[in-house]
Order: structure tokens, then sequence, then C-alpha cells
């Protein structure tokens, strides 16, 4: 992220007053906010993980139930998405730890296109393919496993390289500083404004960190955990989080971390201009927010 | 207003778009090209897999403490085919595991005799492709010195597992490996699980354990092991029972 542009401005922006001055004056202040490989890498980011949820949710289905261990004690997972028969229908039972939750219709029992509840983890809707399919679920799964990987790591290589990471994400000692206040800030919704906007603010930058360094890397390594063929050279790792079973469970919880993440990205992105950032993600260009728009406005 | 409209605009075309996407993804694996790129990616991951661990690298053995209390069986369970009911109705004594195929000398062996031979025994991790995991303890010959003693040709890269149960009454189940995953130090053909006789539903007399597969690609209820150049004129010509049915042929991962 950069605030002078570094190619030239486009049309548009070229009418509106000078873009280096960040005056109250200026109707539209324009930064080049983010360049092509970071937007590139993100939509292929975007759809690999859109694809490795649904198809990584249609092999969990396979076995809905996680557990803590090398193997799985089967009377006891500390994750079980059940059916149940009742009087009238199928019941969806969501186990987690001691507390058991009537999740009918959604997890444990969803309907089919036949309009009847079958015993199912995770409902058609969310997994890849729709129907119960391991074997092609696989499919979609190590395929884009493999872009995933392959687009993460040019990612990290790029952002090393070109200092995105140490310019653009790396929060300073005096951000660090300020948790407490942008925290407040983000739950009153008061968003940056001016200068400040044209930097990422203090928690969005720790939250990309965790994605960026912790649950992306974690997932990959989890996944590979639970590779038989791999235990050998794995073994080491396997045992350091508790056993191929515990992996799988690291695995699933790195999921739902993701889908944390992209949740509030998502919320964000909406309540802090939906325009201007999805444009930003594009063209790269970013309009500034600037503190009185209000009044500077004719 | 013109601003709000095409924001509802979108977002309509955006949960259409969502809904089309998911049946898009459906239509798109049936589709043989699409569906034809998206099973490649089985021989690069089996690629970088082999090339990450050393041909002889062992899986994790475990203490007999770790052994599961029940070993799930999962599959074939109780197979029904006449001719097995019957080699099962007199505890195997009349069962043969038949060895041939491109070898230079086919031969035959009882279990008595698979059981006199020198025989490893292991505490390993059964990873299934659903999921789970199980620990038990298997013993067995191993299969490298059954195929050393056959003397496997020179032209020879897969083992071809023929086994005695046909699970969904549709064609018998079968299997097949690499070689080099046969000559594996831990590869066996397992007569024991956990010290006693392989129960029927874990694939009596006689299954193998390449363990650092996953659960399909130890076929269970053998009656015959083939060495072949080509798995292509086996059933359905991808290598195993499953994988004619979609299933990736390396199960590795």
């Amino acid at each position: 992220m950069s605030d002078v542009p570094e190619t030239p401005a486009p049309p548009e922006s070229a009418a509106v007053p000078v873009v280096e001055t960040p005056v109250a004056a200026a109707r539209r202040w324009v930064i080049y906010r983010r360049r092509l490989p970071v937007r590139l890498m993100h939509w292929i980011n975007v759809l690999c993980l859109v694809v490795l949820l649904g198809s990584g949710l249609q092999i969990f289905n396979a076995h809905p139930a996680l557990y803590w261990g090398d193997q799985s004690n089967f009377n006891d997972p500390w994750v079980k998405l059940g059916a149940r028969p009742s009087a009238q229908s199928l019941r969806g039972e969501t186990r987690i730890g001691g507390a058991r939750f009537d999740t009918t219709g959604v997890l444990g029992t969803s309907r089919e296109a036949d309009g009847k509840l079958h015993a199912r983890g995770f409902p058609s809707w969310a997994t890849i393919p729709a129907l119960k399919n391991l074997a092609i679920g696989r499919d979609w799964h190590f395929t884009f496993a493999w872009i995933f990987l392959v687009n993460g790591t040019l990612y990290l290589l790029w952002s090393f390289a070109s200092r995105h990471f140490s310019r653009d994400l790396l929060p300073d000692r005096a951000e660090l500083r300020s948790i407490g206040r942008s925290f407040v800030q983000h739950l009153r919704f008061r968003h940056p404004k001016g200068e400040e906007a044209t930097r990422y603010n203090v928690l969005q930058k720790l939250a990309y960190l965790v994605a960026i360094l912790v649950l992306g890397p974690g997932i990959v390594l989890m996944g590979l955990a639970m590779s038989p063929y791999l235990g050998p050279s794995l073994d080491w790792m396997v045992q350091a989080v508790g056993g191929r079973q515990s992996a799988r469970t690291w695995h699933f919880l790195a999921a739902l971390g993701l889908v944390l993440f992209a949740l509030v990205h998502v919320f964000e992105v909406l309540v802090t201009g939906f325009w201007n950032n999805l444009r930003s993600m594009i063209t790269g260009r970013y309009v500034v927010p600037v503190e009185e728009v209000g009044h500077a406005q004719p | 207003m013109r601003s709000r409209d095409r924001r509802s605009f979108l977002a309509r075309a955006g949960a259409v778009g969502g809904a089309a996407w998911l049946a898009g993804c459906d239509r798109l694996a049936t589709k043989s090209g699409f569906a034809g790129w998206l099973g490649s990616s089985d021989g690069l991951t089996e690629r970088v897999q082999r090339s990450l661990t050393a041909r002889d690298a062992l899986a994790h053995e475990y203490d007999e403490s770790a052994i599961a209390s029940s070993f799930r069986a999962n599959g074939s369970i109780n197979p029904q085919a006449p001719e097995y009911l019957t080699l099962r109705a007199n505890d195997f004594r009349d069962w043969r595991l038949a060895i041939g195929g491109m070898v230079r000398a086919p031969f035959s062996l009882s279990l008595d005799e698979l059981r006199a031979l020198p025989a490893r025994t292991q505490i390993t991790r059964h990873d299934c492709v659903e999921g789970w995991s199980a620990i038990g303890k298997w013993t067995g010959p191993l299969l490298g010195s059954i195929l050393e003693r056959a003397g496997v040709e020179s032209a020879a890269r897969f083992v071809v597992f023929r086994c005695m149960d046909n699970l969904g009454g549709v064609g018998m189940y079968y299997e097949s490996i690499a070689l080099e995953d046969a000559y594996h130090p831990q590869t066996i053909l397992a007569y024991n699980l956990n010290d006693k006789a392989l129960p029927v539903a874990n694939g009596a007399p006689l299954r193998v354990r390449p363990e650092r597969m996953l659960g399909y690609k130890m076929a269970k209820y053998l009656s015959g092991i083939e060495v072949v150049d080509s798995l292509a004129g086996i059933e359905g010509g991808k290598g195993g029972y499953w994988e004619d049915r979609g299933y990736q042929w390396f199960g590795g991962i």
C-alpha cells in the first residue's frame, strides 16, 4: 500500500484536484492501495477457500465426528453431528463436549432434493459436491489444496520480497499500544479517516497476520499431518499436536478460524464502504474517506 | 436511490450466483474433461509424497497400551459369496493364496504354510478414508519375501490383490499397489489381529497391510496376488474396487 500512485492516475481521478494533497478541501483523494499481485492472489485465494471449505465439509461428512489423540475413541468424540430417530422424524443432534443441541435441518440431519430429512453432518447446500460423494469431494479438495499452497507460498515470498509484509502488515509499537483504542473504535463503527485511512489499522493488521501466518500455514500442515504416507516424515509434528486425530481436529478448527476471519472481513468490507473496498481489490484504487466529507461537498 | 437499487440487484445477483456456483461445481465435476483435471492432481500428490518420504521409512509403531479395545471394521464385514462361506465353514483349511502374474515361478500357499513363514508383528495406526483411525497389532510374513520367492519379472510395476468379497453385489473387491510399496519393510500379509486369527469382519483369513496407505488399499479376504505391468485391463482399469468408483489410486492422504 502506497500513498503515491505507482502508475499514472486513472482518468476519473485526473479530473479532480491533485491526488497527493490530503487536504479536506479535496473532493476525492484517491490512492493506489493495492498492487496487482495482491489483488490477483486475493481472488485466487477466495476461490480456493470456498472450494476447500465446501469439499472439506463433504469429506468431514464421511465421518462427522472429531477426536483428540492418535486414534478415534468412537464412544467419546468431542464433536459429533449425529442423527437420532424420534417419533415423527429424524432429529439432528450436535454434540460438543458434554453438551447436546437439537440441530435438525442443519447439522446432523437436513433435507435433500426429495424434501426428506437425511442423516448427514453438514447440509447439502454447504458441501461440494452437494450430494454425498467422498471420492469427488477429495478430488476437489486436493486439487484446490495444491492451488492454495502454490498461491499462498507465492504470496508469502512476494510479501517479504516487496516489503508488503513489513510496510503494510507489521504493526509498530505505537500501533500495538493503541489496540485498546482501536478495539473501541471498531465496536462503535468509527473507522479511520484521512491520513490514518491510507494504512491498515492495528486490529486489521493483526487479523491479517493471524490468517496469513497461523491459520493458512497451520491448516496446510495439519492436513499433511493426516497423511499416512507422510507419517514417517512428519511423525514429530503429528506427535507434537497430540496425534493424528488431534491433527484432524486442528485442521477443522483452523478452517473454523478462517471462516470466522472471512465473516468479520466481509462484514468490515461492507460497513467501511463496500464499493470503495471492492474496487480497491480489483483496480487497486481506493478513495480515502476524509473527515469533514459532508462540509467539503457543495 | 440508484446506488441502492444497484446494491440490491447485486445482492440478489450474488445470491443467485452463489447457488449457481454450487450447482455449477457439481455439473463441472461430472463433465469428463474437468473431472479428469480434478482427478489428475492425484498423480502430483503421489509424486510429491514419494519425494518427501524415504522409500523404506517406517510408519509409526505404537506400544501395546495403544491398541484399540475393539478394532473397527468397515466396507465388507461379512462376505456372503458361496465360495467364501464354504472356505470359512472349514476354518479356511482348504483356502490357498495364489501368487502369479509376471513372476518366474508361480506358487500357492495354505494358511498353515503362511503361518510357518518368518513373520513380522507391528502395532500400527489404521487410517480410514472416512477420517477415523484405529490402532491394532498385525502379524504376518512380508509381502516382499513372498514376491522374492516367486521372482518378479523386471517389467512388472504393480501388485494386484484379488479378494473373495463382492461389496454391494457388483464385482469382486480388488486392489493394487506399486511394487515399491509392496517391498516396503512393513507391508505384510496379516493373518493375525491382536495375537488372534484375523476375524471375518477384518478380512479373514488374510489381508494386506501397506502401512503408509489408507484403509481401502488394505485389501481383505485375499485369494490371490498377481504381479502386472499395467492396471488397464483389470476390472474397471483404475486399479481397485473403489478406484473404479472414483477414488484416488494413490491412497497416501
